[in-house]
């Protein structure tokens, strides 16, 4: 079992491996191509959501991934709308066995197109849901538990871009480095009283300002929890 | 401990069974394991961690929740007892934290330090899978066991294992992994909510997980659906207090 450190680095190794494409929508698309082959899947795509389900940007592998992952919005039901509504996975590693059941509309016509599994991870932190990572496989058959492993940490390091906002992925993150993520996660709630802003906002301040003063996450939700630090409402 | 009635144990395993209902709060019955645990064993304390897939032990309840043992168990992620049952799938059983200096290095001292003089863990096992840990701390006068009780303090673990798998059936590994990802998650949500709750109403994270759990009983609403209102809807927030 390696490091989860490590598979973070690795993940943004992938990443930052795959070539820009021209007309490429940059880098949740990178990101998708990157997913698709570490988890010798079909395709990938990932939906940025809101809190009450409103898909805002999207971006897939592939043109098919694009159209299975639009597929669900237009339906109004599949597994990655499920991911995000009960803030679970959802796996589904053979789509003929059950799952017309549950998605009558979504299910035959993802088959037809060739699909035979998918597995849907929500991109989240507590209470802060910002959307859904979709992997396709043409095959049917579980994930191992490495690959789930994997997946999750895309999750994670689609999460951390998402709240960065950063043009690019950059160096490997200290957040899964943090010793005590009890009170990193006690930090985002406190700083989303402390400015009045959503919980993914209030994620978003925090890792700014650490990175602005170039420390370790963990320090500075620490100091948060201690009564040391109040972030500044006036400071992006 | 020893000296446990069958009377008083099984009188235990009822209670525990009684929380396994329909729309049950699982962080809500791993707290109760962990409080029968130690009551049962006289132990100071006890907890359980959750493996993440991505192979991280995480914190999901204990019979006695403050900043300091939280830290005690997230240490565990370097070194320490249920990292040990974790890994080898196997109890470990009375280690006296006097002379665990060099097994545990980080975590021996700190926990030495919070009153602590003994220290056992037991594996959560499910088929040929480990899924985390129940920990036990024991004071100097109260927490040994001997032989016996071995089995009897893995019977809970394995109660606790049940909980997570509240499905009715987990026919698949799958349903396994969302399950667990799901309980993990509600973890770090009531994390947030005690930050949120502490910065509102000027008290420490300790105090408003009280409030938390205190508003939950009174209102009979479960506690990581509250603590998810609480993030997602600043009236609940207010409202806390009354």
């Amino acid at each position: 079992m390696s490091n989860p450190g490590d598979r973070v680095a690795a993940v943004r190794r992938l990443i930052a491996e795959q070539p820009p494409r021209p007309g490429g929508q940059g880098l949740l698309q990178r990101v998708c191509r990157a997913a698709a082959g570490a988890l010798t899947a079909s395709g990938a795509g990932v939906s940025v959501m809101t809190a009450d389900g409103t898909r805002g940007i999207s971006a897939a592998s592939d043109p098919a991934s694009e159209h299975v992952e639009e597929l669900q919005f237009v339906l109004g039901e599949g597994p990655c709308i499920d991911a995000f509504t009960t803030a679970r996975p959802v796996l589904v590693a053979n789509l003929a066995d059950g799952a017309t059941r549950r998605w009558p509309a979504y299910a035959p016509l993802a088959q037809e197109g060739g699909l035979r599994a998918v597995f849907a991870f929500p991109l989240q932190i507590g209470a802060a849901r910002l959307g859904v990572l979709d992997v396709y496989r043409d095959r049917a058959g579980a994930l191992t538990s490495d690959e789930i492993a994997c997946a999750l940490t895309f999750a994670d390091v689609i999460v951390d871009v998402l709240l960065d906002r950063h043009p690019d992925a950059g160096t490997p993150d200290a957040t899964d480095a943090v010793a005590y993520r009890a009170e990193l996660f006690q930090a985002q709630g406190m700083v989303m009283v402390q400015l009045g802003v959503a919980i993914d906002e209030a994620m978003a301040r925090l890792r700014a300002r650490a990175y602005a003063e170039d420390r370790p996450l963990g320090d500075v939700a620490r100091d948060v929890v201690a009564g040391r630090l109040q972030l500044d409402p006036d400071l992006p | 401990m020893t000296t446990l009635s069958a009377q008083r144990l099984a009188a235990t395993f009822v209670d525990v069974a009684d929380t396994l209902i329909d729309e049950f709060d699982l962080v809500e019955f791993l707290h109760m394991v962990a409080d029968r645990t130690a009551t049962l064993v006289g132990a100071a304390s006890a907890g359980v961690m959750l493996a993440d897939e991505r192979g991280r032990l995480e914190f999901m309840a204990a019979s006695d929740e403050n900043a300091m043992m939280l830290e005690l168990f997230q240490l565990q992620n370097s070194e320490g007892p249920c990292l040990e049952a974790f890994r080898t799938g196997r109890p470990v059983v009375n280690v006296d934290l006097g002379g665990a200096a060099d097994r545990w290095p980080l975590f021996a001292p700190r926990a030495t330090a919070a009153g602590f003089a003994s220290v056992h863990a037991f594996p959560l096992r499910l088929r040929r899978q480990v899924i985390g840990a129940l920990n036990v701390f024991g004071t100097p006068t109260g927490g040994g066991f001997d032989e016996a009780d071995v089995p009897v303090v893995q019977a809970l673990a394995d109660i606790a294992t049940i909980g997570v798998l509240q499905e009715r059936a987990i026919r698949h590994g799958e349903i396994l992994t969302e399950q667990l990802q799901g309980a993990l998650n509600s973890r770090i949500v009531i994390e947030q909510a005690k930050g949120a709750v502490a910065q509102a109403h000027g008290v420490s994270v300790d105090e408003a997980f009280g409030m938390i759990r205190a508003f939950a009983r009174r209102r009979n609403r479960r506690l990581t659906d509250l603590a998810r209102t609480i993030v997602t809807d600043p009236a609940t927030l207010r409202a806390l207090s009354r």
